[in-house]
């Protein structure tokens, strides 16, 4: 398998001094959806700005698809998508204008550019909105007009600076779906996102990044097979006013008819359901808890904390 | 990138700045017209006919030359300076970063914008001129090359005052400060003759001397200077320039963390 980014012992000290990567490595392998994720500051936009040649970098190596950033950068350069954290564009230009542009300085001429920007346009539900200038745009909007002018040059490798961030519900699921269909078509991804849910529902791999170093790089899978903890939320009747007893698991009410239950790997469900049903509590509706992911995220932070103190 | 491709990226950072320019029109175009119809009727009309003589011509007609250069050297001066300072403020300067367009294109297309704007509100100047005056040409090589230098060299100016600049504020320092008092004091309204000897030395030393009288002798066919001397100093300054933007390219000075 062709690997799409290799990142060697990369550091950066900026010229305050301060050491936002200490060294890091880690591989994105062709047609990954990948997650990079790190608390704020933790260096994850540094390491995108490094490899999308906007930070320079102290030490270390990148390679795209075999390409070092050093030797060869205008070979990484096409081989990348960029979509950055904050709106990046010119604002008083026309949201055509924004994507041909892009084009251009790919070397693609103006009739191709052209079409590949109605092509991308229409794709983002943006082509209504071509002549408007990119300021009169809604945030969900801009967001995607940077998603299709990252698109324009057709890069192998598409690098998200939290897509989705400040977007509505609706507007990032149906990123969401886009993103998985341009992965699924090819396309490898990396993004950095707040949102753990939007790892654990798109991301095959992750890399967390704290403090400047890697924390844990693995699959998703296998990190969510660590949680030795899961949490169950269960709807109850009759409306509770206090906490029923459970012998053996750490439970919390909420409201009066919902129930948050820890289980452990080693407990099982039943116990639950049989002191439930032994106490008149009957259990209408069950549901994990979504952020399990965010619960490793914190514990790894943590840990990661102590062990520098 | 081939040759073609190097060709389509810097014609679209051309494009770009060409329509920037014209769609806010009336923030550089129209005010450099405006400026010179007062100069020509106040300066030209009203206190030139009193002047009688300079150089061996009209005032009108001696002052028509200086005042085409001004109007070239500040707006490639100022057309790059807030075009690439903008670009660096909103941060979509990173859409060339990111791009595989080398720096020298980049430099260049933003060179080759500003020169644009410079020549255009040149010739806007020049045809102005002819309701005030007739204007001669005594050698249109010079007329062409000398003015096309200039607006290369001043773009370059601009570029560099762009990346150091941190602020609104010091995209209008560098103008006002420095360009218009040189500007002003390059023989634009008046020849150094007229100056006491110790002043007539001072003078040289303004760069934009040089290029207001070279333009005036391929309009008139006189100056205060050696025309030769004079090229080989704007060429000279242009190489100067150029190597320095590339190095602050490079570096990523202002541009790159």
């Amino acid at each position: 398998m062709t690997t799409a980014l290799a990142i060697n012992d990369l550091r950066k000290v900026y010229n305050n001094g301060f050491e936002a990567l200490k060294g890091i490595s880690f591989e994105v392998q062709e047609g990954d959806f990948f997650a990079l994720l790190g608390p704020n500051g933790a260096g994850k936009s540094t390491t995108l700005g490094i490899v999308s040649s906007l930070v320079n970098k102290t030490s270390g190596s990148v390679e795209v698809f075999g390409h070092d950033l050093d030797r060869s950068p205008a070979m990484v350069k096409r081989e990348l998508g960029v979509v950055p954290q904050e709106f990046n564009f010119n604002q008083f230009e026309k949201v055509q204008d924004i994507v041909t542009t892009q084009a251009g300085y790919y070397g693609i001429p103006a009739a191709e550019a052209k079409e590949r920007a109605e092509f991308y346009l229409q794709k983002l539900g943006l082509w209504d909105k071509r002549d408007q200038t990119s300021r009169m745009l809604s945030g969900g909007m801009k967001r995607r007009l940077m998603i299709a002018r990252a698109l324009v040059h057709e890069p192998r490798l598409l690098i998200l600076d939290e897509p989705t961030a400040g977007v509505d519900i609706e507007l990032r699921r149906s990123m969401w779906e886009f993103l998985q269909e341009l992965n699924e078509e090819g396309t490898t991804i990396i993004l950095t996102t707040h949102y753990l849910e939007e790892a654990e529902s798109l991301c095959r791999n992750i890399a967390i990044i704290d403090h400047g170093t890697i924390v844990k790089n693995t699959s998703i899978r296998s990190l969510l097979q660590q949680l030795n903890t899961e949490t169950f939320i269960l709807d109850i009747a009759p409306p509770q006013e206090q906490l029923p007893a459970l012998d053996g698991y750490r439970a919390e009410l909420q409201g009066d008819h919902t129930l948050l239950v820890d289980v452990e790997k080693s407990q099982g469900l039943n116990s639950v359901f049989s002191q439930l049903s032994g106490a008149g509590i009957e259990v209408t509706s069950m549901r994990n808890k979504s952020n399990r992911l965010e619960e490793l995220f914190v514990s790894l932070v943590d840990k990661n904390l102590q062990e520098k103190k | 990138m081939s040759n073609r491709e190097l060709f389509i990226a810097f014609w679209t950072i051309v494009v770009r700045e060409i329509r920037r320019f014209t769609r806010i029109w009336g923030q550089t175009l129209l005010p450099p017209v405006i400026t010179m119809t007062l100069y020509f009727i106040i300066f030209g009309n009203l206190i030139g006919s009193r002047i009688g003589e300079m150089g061996g011509f009209g005032y009108m007609e001696y002052i028509v030359p200086g005042l085409i250069m001004m109007s070239v050297i500040t707006n490639s001066y100022s057309n790059v300076v807030s075009s690439f300072y903008s670009t660096k403020f909103q941060r979509h300067i990173e859409e060339l970063l990111v791009s595989p367009t080398p720096n020298w294109v980049i430099l260049l297309g933003y060179v080759i914008g500003g020169s644009v704007r410079g020549l255009l509100v040149g010739l806007i100047v020049t045809v102005l001129s002819l309701f005030f005056t007739d204007l001669s040409v005594h050698n249109i090589w010079v007329i062409g090359s000398v003015v096309f230098l200039t607006a290369i060299l001043f773009s370059l100016g601009g570029f560099i005052n762009a990346i150091y600049a941190d602020s609104f504020d010091h995209v209008s320092i560098v103008p006002t400060f420095v360009l218009t008092p040189l500007t002003y004091l390059g023989g634009v309204f008046y020849s150094i003759s007229l100056l006491p000897e110790f002043w007539q030395g001072v003078s040289q030393l303004n760069p934009i001397l040089y290029m207001v009288n070279t333009f005036r002798y391929g309009i008139l066919g006189v100056s205060d200077i050696h025309i030769g001397f004079a090229y080989s100093m704007i060429i000279g300054a242009i190489v100067i320039l150029f190597s320095y933007s590339m190095y602050l390219l490079n570096t990523g000075k202002g541009i790159r963390h």
